[in-house]
């Protein structure tokens, strides 16, 4: 008894230790600690891994996502932070730069009608590839791999991300080693959207050819690619971190950079923190925090801010169907208009009562400026014709012409028995609640009554059959932002479409979610399906334009910008809103 | 007791399988949707987004799912990730490493700390030891760690810039110099974590002390002319730690499931932030497996305690 008294508590304690020791032991199979005890190393004294000199180090690059990239393939890659994984490792055949001119990249010269590439009528493209490129295992890269990334993308059971852009291709083929064809199934005005930009990054077609189905996304390519760009990826732990080195068979100048780390996870403030203030890493990607907080963190000197303006902007959807009516086991049937929101006035009234420059300054600072058109980006077809106004006197005065007013004294107008009760929406989102509550300030001083609602993110834009989803609409007002993916932004028009009312019949899977429908715009946008002339376009479009913001089919609020958080050290840094950020990383140096 | 085993271990069968298809039907029925992130693209077309669900088995009815989901996770293939194109398994051995070395040190700290400090706190009682250890726990417990964190940061990295607070997964430990890079970037995290569970383990020892002190075998004990010592470690602290075992035992698996929000402070890529980022990203497969081995381990570590009671108390018998 004695003895087995004793010997229990060491048991326990022995316990602990194999506790301890064992968290060591599975450690240790960690490549990231692997040698602890092997210290056999003895080239020790020149080695600086400390973690000030990897840091200071100028051949090694630091870069934190705060969303990590989970997938190396941008085809398959439900988010940007993907593409700006890819990047660095693989191309496009060209992309548009800052001032929308396209860049050659994998091809030798952009095809125009001009130069022939571009046939008279619009409907195909040759594209001439650059000579002697090879992908970075020594393969040499040919118009069959471009031919495959079509295959890839268009496959439906690969389920790629990027196939809307070659839905009017009727077939890719090679004429020889160096020249693609493309051909459309009719003349189309935006010849130049495949193999472009984010969505046309070329795969290898070596690497990826047994993958072309279901097992897509199984591709050991997904996670190791094998590229055209300056950079290799040497290690990849998804939702982490991801190494680059230079790739060796790369045509261009090499990166100056022997290493490139790109971390993952966190959050946006952080991550602007240590490339700022600790001067941890130097680039921080899409860093979205309130400004007061960013000049503070700014005021470290370490680093700046860059702001590169996208065509994603910030919007109120207005709802032209009755959301609280039921109509065979749906709300908001496009046949039951609104029973205020219909009304033009109040519509106006609604858009004079929105502070839009206090929204913008306050919450977005340098990110953000006011928005006053639907299609904000590409500049040339940004409408001049367009203006915000702020004034709720105005906006009072409309109401009570319409016949909005309050006659049962309960402070909230009304007209027929129907009062201007408002449901707003919004995922959260901090700075998007901050812009409900700025806006309902504003409806409420002009004798509305606005309820705010808002939705979890994944919920939100998530399946469309889900009442609080975007797509449905449940509500009078909502608030989200939307861009347009290329400089021709033709299926971005289609937003307002008669054809895209989403509905019950269609499964709610339409993007027209306001159920706006107007002729007119059908008929401009049947047109501009058509059009071919540049100029005549750039017309369209922004008669497109000035048609919904007139009709207030819709309230912009902010265009907003993707910021950078970029370390002073770095130089030759350049961005375009219309490719990754990374897109020209081999560029790029440090002092 | 080989047949009383056998009988807990037939018993955990069935049960496993009733949490297996509850935790199932529970994340197929929440809201949310791994396509969620592609909706602000209006590149998505509806076809596509078919074609996505297609490729991910997603239009297939729920308890078609559950059952291929069962089979292959007993031939021990948990599936693929639907945001990651890697094998669930792969991507949970990735960060496993990260997760023991980090959370199950702060537990072996916070474990080596509290029993000392719980026994030193109850044997002085109401002496300003025990104050001081009290309210340091309550301090520790009462304070959640995404606070202690950033207090943390914004001493050691920002203003004294000794510490850094991204956690580097890539550092090879090969000499001495990136040993000490390694355990300068773990003690934030492993300070935050030990000192959580250093609090609630020293108020539970405290407590078990405490109880067993006044027992009249104690005063034997004493009487017998044994010192202060040997009583401590032989009787009262072998008696006192049958609820603290319990406890350790049922803490040991959320070693493994690592810690949700200390790992996401400091940038840890352990299976914290991968359970946080997947259920954010409704990424089923993976939020499934973490939460099943975390119950398969809870099961285990039951059976565990009970047999170290046995072991620890002879009064216990098992039929």
């Amino acid at each position: 008894m004695r003895m087995r008294l004793r010997q229990h508590p060491f048991c326990f304690l022995s316990l602990i230790a194999v506790a301890f020791i064992g968290a060591n032991l599975v450690t240790a199979c960690n490549p990231a600690i692997e040698s602890e005890n092997g210290a056999s190393d003895e080239s020790a004294s020149g080695d600086d891994t400390s973690l000030e000199a990897s840091s200071a180090d100028s051949a090694t690059l630091k870069l934190l996502y705060w969303q990590a990239p989970t997938t190396l393939n941008p085809h398959l890659s439900p988010g940007t932070k993907d593409r700006e994984a890819a990047s660095p490792v693989l191309e496009p055949l060209a992309a548009y730069t800052a001032d929308e001119t396209l860049e050659p990249i994998l091809a030798a010269a952009i095809p125009t009608v001009d130069n022939g590439g571009i046939s008279a009528d619009n409907t195909t493209v040759i594209w001439q590839l650059k000579d002697g490129v090879l992908w970075s295992d020594g393969e040499p890269f040919t118009a069959d791999d471009v031919v495959f990334t079509y295959n890839f993308i268009t496959n439906a059971e690969v389920g790629a991300t990027s196939g809307e852009f070659y839905g009017e291709v009727e077939r890719v083929e090679a004429i020889d080693d160096l020249t693609v064809k493309i051909t459309f199934k009719q003349p189309t005005p935006a010849p130049m959207s495949p193999f472009v930009g984010g969505s046309g990054m070329i795969l290898p077609e070596h690497i990826f050819q047994d993958y072309l189905g279901a097992n897509a996304r199984s591709a050991p390519g997904n996670t190791a690619p094998v590229g055209t760009n300056a950079f290799q990826v040497k290690e990849f732990k998804p939702g982490d971190t991801i190494v680059y080195e230079p790739n060796p068979n790369f045509r261009g100048e090499a990166t100056v950079f022997s290493t490139v780390e790109m971390k993952g996870g966190g959050d946006a403030v952080s991550a602007a923190r240590a490339v700022l203030q600790t001067g941890e890493a130097d680039y921080a990607w899409n860093v979205q925090a309130e400004p007061a907080v960013l000049t503070q963190l700014e005021v470290g000197g370490k680093g700046e801010m860059t702001y590169v303006f996208k065509p994603t902007m910030e919007r109120i959807y207005i709802n032209f169907s009755d959301p609280n009516k039921e109509v065979n086991g749906e709300k908001s049937q496009k046949d039951t208009p609104h029973p205020f929101l219909s009304e033009k006035p109040v519509r106006e009234a609604i858009s004079l009562a929105i502070d839009r420059e206090t929204i913008t300054n306050q919450l977005y600072g340098e990110a953000g400026t006011v928005a006053t058109n639907f299609l904000v980006s590409p500049n040339k077809y940004a409408s001049p014709n367009t203006g915000y106004e702020f004034n709720l006197e105005k906006a009072a005065a409309l109401l009570d012409e319409a016949g909005w007013k309050d006659t049962n004294n309960n402070g909230i107008r009304d007209k027929g028995g129907v009062e201007l009760d408002i449901l707003f929406t919004s995922s959260v989102n901090p700075v998007r609640q901050k812009t409900q509550e700025i806006i309902k300030q504003g409806l409420e001083s002009i004798g509305m009554s606005v309820e705010l609602k808002s939705v979890e993110a994944g919920v939100y834009f998530g399946d469309a059959t889900n009442p609080d989803s975007v797509h449905q609409f449940n509500a009078d007002l909502q608030l989200f932002a939307f861009d347009s993916e290329t400089p021709e932004p033709d299926s971005y028009m289609e937003l307002y479409a008669c054809d895209q009312i989403s509905q019950k019949e269609n499964q709610w899977s339409k993007e027209n979610s306001s159920r706006y429908c107007n002729p007119t715009y059908d008929a401009l946008l049947a047109q501009l399906a058509t059009e071919i002339d540049p100029d005549e376009r750039t017309d369209l479009f922004i008669a497109m334009n000035d048609l919904l913001i007139e009709d207030v089919a819709l309230i912009p609020l902010v265009q907003r910008s993707e910021a950078y958080a970029v370390a002073s050290s770095l130089t030759g840094l350049e961005f375009t809103p219309w490719a990754a950020s990374t897109w020209k990383m081999n560029d790029w140096g440090k002092m | 007791m080989s047949k009383y085993l056998l009988k807990r271990i037939l018993i955990a069968i069935p049960t496993l399988i009733a949490i297996s298809m509850v935790i199932y039907l529970v994340l197929s029925l929440a809201p949310g949707d791994p396509l969620g992130e592609l909706a602000n693209s209006p590149s998505i077309t509806p076809e596509i987004r078919e074609n996505i669900r297609r490729a991910l088995g997603l239009d297939q009815p729920v308890y078609i799912r559950y059952f291929k989901w069962a089979i292959a996770f007993l031939t021990g293939n948990m599936g693929y990730s639907f945001i990651n194109p890697v094998p669930v398994n792969e991507l949970i051995l990735q960060r496993l490493p990260t997760t023991l070395w980090v959370v199950g040190i702060a537990y072996a700290v916070a474990v080596l700390i509290a029993f000392p400090l719980g026994i030193l706190s109850a044997l002085n009682r109401y002496t300003w030891i025990d104050q001081l250890a009290t309210t340091v726990a309550f301090a520790g417990f009462s304070i959640p760690p995404f606070f202690t964190g950033l207090l943390l940061i914004l001493l050691f990295s920002i203003t004294l810039g000794w510490l850094p607070f991204i956690y580097d997964s890539t550092l090879v430990v090969s000499d001495i110099s990136s040993f000490w890079a390694q355990v300068k970037q773990s003690i934030m995290p492993i300070a935050v974590l030990s000192l959580f569970q250093t609090a609630v383990l020293m108020r539970y020892i405290r407590a078990a002390v405490i109880e067993q002190l006044n027992l009249d075998y104690v005063r034997t004990a004493y009487a017998k002319g044994l010192s202060g010592w040997q009583v401590i470690m032989r009787h009262v602290l072998r008696n006192a730690l049958i609820p603290v075992v319990t406890l350790i035992a049922l803490d040991i698996p959320t070693v493994f499931t690592g810690a949700l929000v200390t790992e996401q402070v400091f940038r840890v890529p352990g299976i914290g932030s991968l359970l946080i980022e997947s259920i954010t990203r409704s990424d089923t497969p993976v939020v499934m497996s973490i939460t099943f081995i975390y119950a398969i381990l809870i099961v285990i570590f039951n059976l565990i305690a009970d047999i170290l009671y046995g072991v620890l108390d002879p009064r216990i018998r098992y039929q």
